[in-house]
């Protein structure tokens, strides 16, 4: 028997009852304490809480709060996944929306009592583990228990009787044992034998796993980064911070942790379903980029897809966004160009990309009496325009038939105020509106090549053509290789621990009272399993070519034992 | 490609698209043939009267008395040089029943066996028939057949179906599954046709990634063979209060009686739903973190609590309660097979519930 259950003797498991120490140590699964009271006094108390929290029961039911607690952050609508559904949430439930904020039902997942749960889960986990990782070395570096007495008792069970001499049986069982990989060794007048450690291998391996799963997911919240930029056919982007149009990072991110790296948008493609009920469902969507790594890389060509980032160092660059970028000039009343060719991004507001968007003129324009001014356009457009007496809707998302409506304005747009504002809308504040003859607001819809004048000889704007640009997400989740490899380990200790199954063989080789040599084999799992009484067949049948039977005497007692027990399956 | 190759190809895909719908409507022709076989078998199984497991409980309380004298073979090889391999004795665990299995649903019925065979042939006829319809479907779109839950649906009733075939082709003890399973899948077909279709179409390009292939299909056989875990751990609950309530001198109902007797015992029912359940666990492990691969690929974040990803991980979380309750003292039997029960309603809302109740970034084109 190991040292390991000498020192530790807990109570045994009522399946166990019978076969005492043999049937012991199979596992390291903790033992089940009925929940006593604690004893008196502070540190009475927290051992109590200490056993309780890593006992398995306490494990299963925080498991099973865990499954809990996270539905209702599928039912109501999360801040950290669609914030627009939140404040839409909040608009209509007035009365529950401060309830759930209270909460913290608008963010479960990084709430108190979710943390909560998780964190007292991996605190038991941890608790759990360190022992039985101690117990499970103590189990390896023992031996496997001596044979009970009766071996009849056990759930697999076989004897024969032989000529072979009780220590060559026993030498040979050993032997046997040791080339199928058993650890064996001789105790008494009979050989003990263990198998499949790996089990308790493997689940150990996945309950670590799941811990450095965690580390690595928690690791990756605190390092975490998370930019996007939009880019126009033609236009480039290196990775800094003043770059990005928005930028989002953990606690512990620095600037120093951005890959240097730059890359240049070479063209965008998108191509569509022409025909059938998902007309218009995107087939492909596809950049074509150079990008240069460091501050003097040399200049590469790639393809970022939907699917398939671009990983520069522990960044990728992911493509997550397209739509059009009208292609504007804008003159003065003398003719001079002031906004020469430039592409402006328009934001997209359906699947049919029906874009809007803001054109702004902040430097270089006169107006017809001298005075700087600036220019602003509320701009809408659509790839696909359904022709005269249509919806103000694109028909299709690709670029059939471009039209670009557009409502003018004059003044001060408001972006020298300081206070940051969209890029794709006016501030109106400060703008006067261009009239039309009618006295109304002055607008007009553009095809590709025409122009519109303005009213009272301010200028004129052409659209000279549609670019496309495509919005990149650029992520850095440092921890995501650990958390793989916690993955990966995690499936192989389970299916290990799943799979393997851990046994006992005993073999006894005794002299019997008539001189005759009695062989007993018998075979014990840790949970019931038709096959450990296979591999004792098997196991038996080998042994019994090198100590063959012997005839057996006549004696009315062999005969009434050689009647299986009621119920017992025979093989 | 020409205008007119496109055309052709587009005809071309039609047709297979229209072929698969025939072969859909025939495998369900073919299945509900196959249903009545199963409820033929049972009908004519009815007429057998073996009450064995009352026999086994009764006999149960004479032989623990015997129990006392060891249960010993010993091998009579006698003086001849025959070699005989020793026999091995089987004893099952202290405290629990030894009831034999149930004879199946035919009951030992001669008629009855014939019908059931002729509803395993059925059954076999109409898996290859919509087989042919899920594989049309995959080349009409020339894509693995599960782009929107109409695919997904026949997918996932082929898939169960051949889990069940595999089993009975493994020699395992599951042919009293059949008539749960038909009907189950006729329903789902049922609802697939009728609710759930979508003409074939192309998927949108998020969905285009090998690693979304590996997610699917294992979901969907994690999913069919969880279910066959589910249908056991059922059976088994009714069987263990049958067994129960014989053990403790109760009388239980004729058609309780007819039913039961001809399952598989308890124990049986037990360890053949805890293997199932345990032999996919590290499959759905797997399945949710091919499934976080592809996210982190086509959304740039690996983990994001969607809908999808969190009942996934919720009905994870239950397996693996289920998977403890087991192992922990004062859970085994019949809470764990609660929580088997539960673990499986998870997925299935994962499944159906998920897609029509929720919009997450997982509810794509067609449902
Ligand atoms: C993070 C949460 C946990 C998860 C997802 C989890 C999952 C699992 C799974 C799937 C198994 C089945 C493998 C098998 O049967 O061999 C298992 C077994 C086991 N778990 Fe956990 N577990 C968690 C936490 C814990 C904690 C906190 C404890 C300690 C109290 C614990 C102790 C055990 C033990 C002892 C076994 C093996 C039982 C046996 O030998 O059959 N687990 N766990």
């Amino acid at each position: 028997m190991s040292k390991t259950t000498a020192s530790e003797p807990g109570p045994v498991p009522a399946e166990d009852q019978d076969l005492g120490a043999a049937g012991s140590q199979l596992s390291t699964a903790p033992q089940e304490e009925q929940p006593g009271l604690p004893a008196l006094g502070v540190i009475g108390w927290v051992r109590w809480f200490w056993r309780q929290l890593t006992s398995m029961r306490v494990a299963l039911l925080l498991l099973l709060l865990l499954s809990l607690a996270a539905i209702p952050g599928s039912v109501i609508p999360q801040t950290g996944i669609d914030v627009l559904k939140v404040a839409e949430f909040r608009k209509e439930h007035t009365t529950l929306a401060p309830i759930y904020d209270k909460l913290g039902l608008f963010h479960v997942y990084s709430s108190v009592w979710f943390s909560a749960i998780y964190i007292l889960l991996f605190v038991s986990l941890i608790g759990c583990i360190v022992p039985r990782t101690w117990q499970f070395v103590g189990q390896l570096r023992g031996r496997p228990p001596a044979a009970p007495k009766r071996l009849t008792r056990l759930p697999a069970y076989t004897t024969w009787r032989t000529e072979a001499d009780p220590g060559q049986v026993r030498e040979a069982a050993l032997a046997l044992l040791k080339r199928r990989r058993f650890r064996a060794h001789v105790a008494g007048d009979a050989v003990a034998a263990e198998k499949g450690y790996l089990r308790e291998a493997g689940n150990l391996a996945f309950h670590i796993a799941l811990i450095v799963m965690l580390v690595a997911f928690a690791w990756g919240q605190l390092y975490k980064s998370e930019g996007n930029k939009l880019i126009v056919e033609g236009g480039g982007f290196s990775n800094t911070l003043t770059q990005y149009d928005d930028f989002k990072s953990g606690n512990l991110f620095t600037q120093d942790d951005l890959d240097p790296f730059s890359f240049r948008l070479n063209q965008f493609t998108g191509t569509y379903e022409l025909t059938g009920p998902n007309r218009g469902t995107p087939r492909t969507y596809q950049a074509d980029v150079t990008y240069s790594v460091g501050a003097y890389g040399k200049d590469k060509r790639t393809i970022i897809k939907v699917n398939e980032p671009l990983q520069i160092g522990d960044s990728k660059v992911y493509l997550v966004s397209h739509g059009y970028a009208p292609v504007i000039t804008v003159r003065d009343g003398k003719g001079k160009v002031v906004m020469n060719r430039q592409a402006v991004p328009l934001l997209p507001l359906d699947g049919n990309v029906t874009s809007s968007g803001a054109i702004k003129v902040m430097d270089g324009y006169r107006n017809p009496e001298g005075k700087k001014e600036q220019l602003g356009f509320q701009a809408f457009f659509l790839p696909t325009y359904g022709g005269k007496g249509s919806t103000m809707l694109s028909a299709f998302p690709a670029l059939l038939n471009p039209m670009l409506a557009l409502n003018a304005y004059h003044g001060d747009l408001g972006v020298d105020s300081g206070i940051p504002q969209s890029v794709y809308q006016l501030n109106k504040k400060n703008l006067k509106e261009f009239k039309d003859s009618k006295g109304e607001l002055f607008k007009k819809q553009l095809k590709i090549g025409e122009t519109m004048t303005l009213p009272g000889g301010a200028g004129s704007v052409t659209f000279e053509g549609v670019e496309e640009w495509a919005g990149f997400q650029v992520t850095r989740q440092p921890g995501s290789v650990w958390a793989l490899v916690g993955a990966v380990a995690a499936i192989l200790g389970l299916a290990g621990s799943l799979f393997i199954q851990r046994r006992r063989v005993w073999v006894r080789a005794v002299t019997g009272d008539d001189g005759v040599t009695v062989v007993e084999m018998a075979g014990l799992g840790r949970s019931e399993s038709a096959k450990v009484p296979e591999e004792l067949g098997d196991l038996a049948a080998t042994l019994y070519d090198r100590a063959p039977g012997a005839p057996d005497p006549e004696s009315p007692e062999d005969d009434r034992a050689s009647v299986p027990a009621e119920g017992a399956e025979q093989k | 490609m020409t205008h007119a190759a496109t055309e052709l190809a587009a005809a071309t895909n039609e047709h297979l698209a229209s072929i698969s719908n025939t072969l859909i409507y025939s495998a369900m022709a073919v299945y509900t043939l196959a249903f009545f076989a199963y409820i033929a078998e049972w009908i004519f199984g009815s007429r057998s009267k073996v009450g064995r497991t009352a026999a086994a409980l009764t006999a149960q309380t004479a032989a623990k008395a015997k129990a006392a004298a060891p249960a010993v073979t010993v091998n009579k090889a006698g003086g001849t040089a025959v070699l005989e391999r020793p026999k091995v004795v089987v004893r099952s665990a202290a405290g629990s029943r030894d009831v034999p299995d149930g004879p199946g649903a035919h009951g030992g019925d001669e008629q009855g066996d014939l019908f059931g065979r002729v509803a395993i042939s059925l059954t076999v006829l109409a898996f290859l028939v919509e087989l042919g319809g899920v594989v049309a479907r995959a080349a009409s779109v020339q894509r693995a057949p599960w782009g929107n839950m109409y695919e997904f649906n026949i997918t996932f009733s082929t898939v169960a179906v051949g889990v069940y075939l595999g089993l009975l082709a493994l020699k395992k003890n599951v042919r009293w599954l059949g008539l749960l399973l038909i009907t189950t899948v006729l329903l789902d077909l049922g609802l697939a046709v009728t609710v759930l279709y979508t003409a074939s179409d192309q998927l949108v390009p998020a969905l285009h990634s090998y690693w979304l292939y590996i997610h699917v299909s294992t979901a969907i056989f994690c999913g069919a063979s969880f279910y066959v875990g589910a249908a056991g751990a059922v059976a088994y609950l009714f069987k263990d209060s049958y067994e129960s309530k014989l053990a403790g001198g109760g009388k239980p109902g004729t058609f309780a009686t007819s039913v039961l007797e001809r399952l598989p015992s308890a124990a049986t029912l037990d360890k053949f739903s805890y293997r199932i359940n345990a032999a996919i666990f590290p499959l759905w492990t797997f399945t949710i973190i091919a499934g976080a691969i592809w996210a982190g690929d086509a959304w740039g974040r690996y983990w994001g609590w969607d809908p999808k990803e969190t009942w996934s991980f919720i009905t994870w979380v239950a397996y693996a309660c289920y998977l403890h309750a087991r192992a922990t003292a004062g859970w085994k039997g019949r809470k764990a097979a609660y929580l088997a029960l539960i673990a499986f309603s998870c997925w299935l809302f994962n499944y159906y519930g998920v897609n029509f109740l929720f919009s997450g970034k997982h509810s794509y084109a067609g449902v």
